[in-house]
C-alpha cells in the first residue's frame, strides 16, 4: 500500500473506520422526515397539549406516549442558544464558519439542532429569528434543510 | 406535491472516523519482515511464548519481549466464521471464511481468511499454508498475504489446539 509512511522508524498508515449505517426511523420521526421531504416542518403534540419539534415518541417530561396529532410548525424560528463553529470539519454541513444552534420553530415548545447560515460570529445572538434554506433536490433527510440563516426583516 | 410518495421509513446515518495508525516499533519491525515475505514473531523471556503479531511485550507477563523468531507461513486453524453477508470494503467473493491459524511455531493464532476450498470443507484443525501477492509486490503491509488455502497435509487433532482457542 502506497499510504503506508516509512521513514525508517515506526510505520503508521491511514486508517478510516466506516460504518455505513441506516436507521429506520418509526412512525413519528417518519412523518418529520416525510414532511422534510416535501419542505415542510412538523412536530407533534403532547397529551398535555405541548409541542415537540422534532417530533419525539414519548413525552420528554412525563415519559407517555404522545398524542396522535403532527402540528405544522416554523418554518421560521428563534435561536435559542448557539455555538459557533469557526473551522469547520470535512462531513459538518457548511465549508464555512457556521453556527450549531437550538431553534424553537414558531409554534413548537422544543428546540431543533441545526446548522445557521450567518457568515460571522458577530451575527449571531441567542434569540435572533432564523429561517431554513432548502435544498432545491429533498430526500427525507435532517440535511433537507442545508442551515438556517438569519430572517431578513 | 404532484405524486403520492412512499413516507419515509428510514435514513442513513455513516459514520467515519479517520486515523493515523501507528504500529509501533515490534509491529513495525513485523511488518518490514511482511515486506520481504517473512512472518516475524517475538518470544517472551519468560513464559516463552511467540506472539505474531508481535507488539512488543507479552500481555500474560508484562515483560517487553525482544527475541525475535521467524515463523512458518504454514499453519492450523483454530476456529472459524463463514462470511455470506457482502460489506463494503471487502473484496473478497462470497462465502469466505474467516478463520485464525496457528502459525507453526508461534502460540497465538493470526486473524486471515481461506479461499481455495469450499466453506462447507474448513474446519478445526485444518492444515493451511500463506498465498503471497507475488515477489515484487511485496510491502509492508498484511495485504501482502492474500489468504490462506489448505496445504494437504493431515489434520491437527483438537488436543493439540485445545490451549490456543
Amino acid at each position: 500500500m502506497s499510504d503506508v509512511q516509512d521513514e525508517g522508524g515506526v510505520l503508521t498508515a491511514p486508517h478510516v473506520l466506516e460504518y455505513p449505517y441506516r436507521r429506520s426511523v418509526g412512525p413519528v420521526l417518519g412523518r418529520f422526515f416525510t414532511a422534510l421531504r416535501d419542505g415542510k416542518l412538523v412536530g407533534v403534540a403532547t397529551k398535555q397539549g405541548r409541542v415537540l419539534a422534532p417530533p419525539a415518541e414519548y413525552d420528554p417530561e412525563t415519559g407517555a406516549a404522545v398524542s396522535d396529532r403532527f402540528v405544522d410548525v416554523g418554518p421560521g424560528g428563534v435561536v435559542t442558544t448557539w455555538s459557533w463553529v469557526a473551522k469547520p470539519r470535512a462531513k459538518q454541513p457548511l465549508g464555512r464558519p457556521f453556527a450549531w444552534a437550538l431553534i424553537r420553530l414558531d409554534g413548537a415548545d422544543t428546540a431543533l439542532l441545526h446548522a445557521v447560515d450567518a457568515g460571522d460570529v458577530s451575527r449571531m445572538k441567542t434569540g435572533m429569528r432564523v429561517v431554513p434554506r432548502w435544498r432545491a433536490e429533498r430526500v427525507g433527510h435532517i440535511s433537507d434543510i442545508e442551515a438556517f440563516v438569519p430572517e431578513s426583516k | 406535491m404532484a405524486e403520492e410518495r412512499k413516507p419515509v421509513t428510514s435514513i442513513k446515518t455513516p459514520m467515519r472516523l479517520e486515523y493515523r495508525y501507528s504500529a509501533g516499533e515490534a509491529t513495525s519491525r513485523f511488518l518490514r519482515g511482511i515486506g520481504q515475505g517473512k512472518i516475524l514473531g517475538q518470544r517472551c523471556p519468560s513464559c516463552r511464548k511467540v506472539y505474531v503479531p508481535p507488539r512488543g511485550s507479552c500481555p500474560r507477563c508484562a515483560v517487553p519481549t525482544q527475541e525475535e523468531v521467524q515463523l512458518s507461513d504454514k499453519g492450523t486453524i483454530t476456529t472459524f466464521a463463514i462470511v455470506r453477508v457482502p460489506s463494503e470494503n471487502i473484496d473478497v467473493p462470497l462465502p469466505f471464511a474467516s478463520v485464525h491459524v496457528l502459525l507453526d511455531g508461534s502460540d497465538i493464532p493470526f486473524f486471515s481468511v481461506v479461499q481455495e476450498c469450499p466453506v462447507d470443507q474448513i474446519r478445526i484443525g485444518m492444515r493451511v499454508e500463506a498465498v503471497w501477492v507475488p515477489k515484487q509486490e511485496l510491502a509492508p503491509t498484511l495485504a501482502s498475504i492474500r489468504y490462506f488455502k489448505p496445504s494437504g497435509e493431515p489434520d491437527v487433532p483438537f488436543e493439540k489446539l485445545a490451549e490456543h482457542l
